[in-house]
């Protein structure tokens, strides 16, 4: 599953990243990475997300959301 | 006294770096861009036990690669002799982000010291960090501050003079590595742990090992190896365009997401030893959030708090503002009387009071509105609800072709267009940056606020501060209305959001940054009322009172009367055909409160917001045929056109271009002039 469809209140592990390189790589310098622990904590029907990692917030629009894969 | 020590400051976004300089400096700074960047530099300097401080606030980042300008700006500046030690502020509350760029910053080699800031809110949260095992294991000192109630700082300071020639004084204790059984494809067993603060894995250390002996050969003078060694195996750009070696084996591909895990391993293994009771009370930005960024409340919520904003600009703001309008009135007659009595010349006794004390001190007595609009905004900023805006308008903006991010410098629009305009650098795309720039000056500025006070006042005295509003939601369809056409006529509209902004932990807005941030908005002002109101009130008054034939009091003669007649035809299909009111506009392109100041030496009025001087103006006025609706069609003109010479200027420079720039001056008269013939022809229709 993508983070996109991740349930508000669940914690999720990131498994692979799918964006051009140099938004993965600002996203890797947030602490986002492949193994990366997630919160989701908000999230809009087809839009942006409210995540929680190494805890800190951050609103991820749809167009990284649905490239981020996620398991439980 | 010993020399002086030059201190930058470095930190993530939001950690509180920006507050904790201003304890330290105060409202003591200059402010510049680095040269050759439109990145802000901001410096200080203070004195403390006889030692003379530099302090230099660097950008807010996340690391150091040199993918963004900030970051290399940074780097650079870290990297070069003008620093002599390095305080990295991080948010003890994330200290687990935090760390990462304390890691990159240890690696670039110059004297570091951590301040550990808002360990109040880690506190309250119910956690605790352990200061004596977080300096054994990063091998630099660790201060605790606290920004806000000014605590630590003499330490932080002391720490810096202190570590500047003792920089390892501290050991590094770390329970790792040396134990671990050695694997076999290694060359040789690494022994850093002592050394090095981070250490990678053996496969890396290897190829560390084998870049610095290349690098040693081919560039003997350089200083810190191991960083420039790393940055390579990182295939950092900028390092390898200056430091090239051959080693086609060693660097056979990327290793930066290798270095990037391994820290972030490093930085688990820290926070496993450091941080006791993580997280046992909920955040209480976790409960304010599920509300501010609720799915439906969110927005409603957001125009609640936008009308409060501008209900006590009005309210508060006027109510302040009737004793500097006595205070004025007791000014212009003083002075009048006062070189009346010494028998100055009447036309120099008319140039300061009608021209300098009308002009100037007209504009003067908004400096109660602005201060109220500018505290409000600087709240909105400093409590770290302007991000959450952002996701909350992500989906509309996501519609005109826009990320949730353009609509903070809409927001800022509202207090002044030039910051607004800087603050769209933080938009990633350069299609957005435009974009956004192009709207932001619809955006209802502070100084369109004197127009539409004094004019809803004059003519609407009923329903005046509707009217005002009216205006700032006409600016804002205006500006999404032209979003949205762009975005129609955008053929890559097939955009993805990108939206990835940092939601900061909400906190009580900080009353030092938020006095040094309305004092220098406050300052800016006053400096424009000394400078360009000022000149422009002299040359308005010349242009007012000289004609061919010279000193002139009848206005009909002059100048000012001649050039706009001249220009009148191009406002009269809109209700603006009065050659005064053309005169104040054009006067208006340098500021646009000077329309109001131009109105008052125009028409002879030295206290233009007071009741008499009011009643005397739209007496004027009135006289000329000029009433309601065609007041109405110059605040809608005031609003929409040509930005002022400043907004111009940092267009121009945001752009580096001088066709853009004249771009947006066009359209915007473009725009000012249909939608006010709308606006003048649909009145007309009801009149």
């Amino acid at each position: 599953m993508t983070l996109q469809e991740g349930n508000p209140g669940s914690q999720y592990v990131v498994e692979e990243i799918a964006l051009p390189l140099e938004l993965e790589r600002r996203l890797e310098a947030l602490g986002l990475l492949e193994g990366t622990q997630v919160t989701v904590l908000q999230k809009k029907r087809r839009g942006a997300v409210i995540v929680k990692v190494r805890g800190t917030r951050f609103a991820l629009g749809l167009g990284i959301a649905k490239h981020v894969k996620v398991r439980g | 006294m010993a020399q002086e020590l030059s201190i930058g400051f470095v930190g993530n976004p939001n950690c509180g770096k920006t507050t904790l300089f201003n304890a330290y400096t105060g409202a003591n700074l200059k402010v510049a861009n680095w040269p050759g960047v439109t990145v802000e530099k901001k410096e200080g300097r203070f004195q403390f036990h006889d030692q003379e401080y530099k302090l230099v606030d660097l950008p807010g980042t996340y690391s150091l690669t040199s993918y963004t300008m900030e970051e290399q700006v940074t780097r650079q500046y870290i990297m070069s002799d003008d620093v002599d030690v390095i305080i990295d502020v991080a948010d003890a509350s994330a200290l687990g982000r935090n760390l990462y760029l304390t890691l990159q910053l240890i690696e670039l080699g110059k004297p570091v010291i951590l301040a550990l800031n808002m360990m109040d809110i880690v506190e309250k949260r119910g956690m605790e960090i352990d200061t004596h095992r977080l300096p054994e294991m990063l091998g630099i000192p660790v201060i605790p501050v606290s920004a806000r109630r000014k605590t630590g700082l003499d330490i932080l300071m002391h720490a810096a003079a202190h570590h500047k020639e003792h920089r390892h004084d501290i050991p590094l204790i770390h329970h790792h590595g040396e134990d671990e059984p050695q694997t076999l494809q290694t060359k040789h067993r690494h022994h850093h742990h002592a050394e090095y603060t981070m250490v990678y894995s053996d496969e890396l250390e290897d190829k560390i090992d084998l870049v610095i002996d290349a690098l040693k050969k081919r560039y003997p003078d350089l200083n810190n190896y191991r960083w420039h060694a790393l940055k390579l195996l990182e295939r950092d750009k900028e390092i390898m365009e200056r430091y090239p070696v051959d080693l086609p084996d060693v660097l056979d591909r990327s290793y930066e997401k290798d270095i990037i895990n391994q820290k972030y391993d490093f930085i688990d293994e820290i926070i496993q030893e450091v941080l006791v009771n993580k997280e046992k009370k909920a955040a209480l930005t976790d409960k304010a959030d599920r509300l501010l960024t609720h799915n439906v409340l969110g927005l409603p919520i957001f125009l609640v708090i936008m009308a409060l904003v501008f209900f006590l600009t009005f309210t508060i703001g006027d109510w302040l503002k009737g004793y500097f309008e006595t205070g004025l009135e007791i000014l212009s007659g003083g002075a009048r009387s006062g070189l009346e009595a010494i028998h100055v010349a009447p036309p120099l006794i008319s140039l300061l009071v009608d021209g300098i004390i009308a002009g100037v001190g007209g504009i003067l007595t908004f400096l109660p509105n602005i201060f109220i609009l500018f505290l409000a905004l600087a709240f909105l900023e400093d409590s770290g609800y302007m991000a959450r805006v952002a996701y909350v308008m992500d989906s509309i903006m996501g519609r005109l072709g826009l990320s949730g991010r353009s609509f903070i410098p809409m927001v800022l629009g509202f207090g002044c267009t030039v910051p607004a305009i800087m603050a769209s650098r933080a938009l990633e795309s350069k299609r957005d940056r435009y974009k956004t720039m192009l709207i932001t000056p619809f955006m209802s500025c502070s100084a369109r606020l004197p127009i539409y006070v004094l004019f809803s006042q004059m003519f609407f005295p009923e329903n005046a501060m509707l009217v005002a509003f009216s205006l700032y939601v006409l600016g804002l369809v205006v500006a999404v209305l032209i979003a949205f056409l762009l975005h129609l006529a955008d053929r890559k509209r097939e955009r993805e959001d990108q939206l990835l902004i940092e939601l900061p932990e909400f906190k009580a807005p900080s009353a030092h940054t938020i006095a040094i941030y309305v004092w220098e908005k406050v300052k800016d002002y006053l400096t424009k009322a000394g400078t360009i109101i000022f000149l422009a009130s002299i040359i308005m008054w010349f242009l007012l009172n000289f004609g061919p034939s010279g000193y002139s009091t009848d206005m009909a003669d002059t100048f000012g009367s001649i050039l706009g007649k001249w220009i009148v035809p191009f406002f009269a299909p809109i209700g603006l055909g009065y050659w005064q009111i053309v005169v104040a506009l054009i006067a208006g392109i340098s500021a646009k409160e000077v329309v109001v100041s131009s109105c008052a030496v125009l028409f002879g009025i030295s206290s233009v917001t007071s009741d008499a001087g009011m009643a005397a103006l739209s007496g004027s006025l009135g006289a000329l045929g000029f009433g309601a609706l065609n007041a109405y069609a110059l605040m809608t003109f005031s609003l929409l056109y040509v930005p002022c010479a400043a907004t111009l200027a940092t267009i121009k420079k945001e752009t580096g271009s001088w066709g853009w720039t004249g771009l947006v001056a066009v359209f915007q008269i473009a725009v000012a002039w249909l939608v006010t013939f709308a606006v003048y022809h649909i009145g007309l229709l009801f009149a």
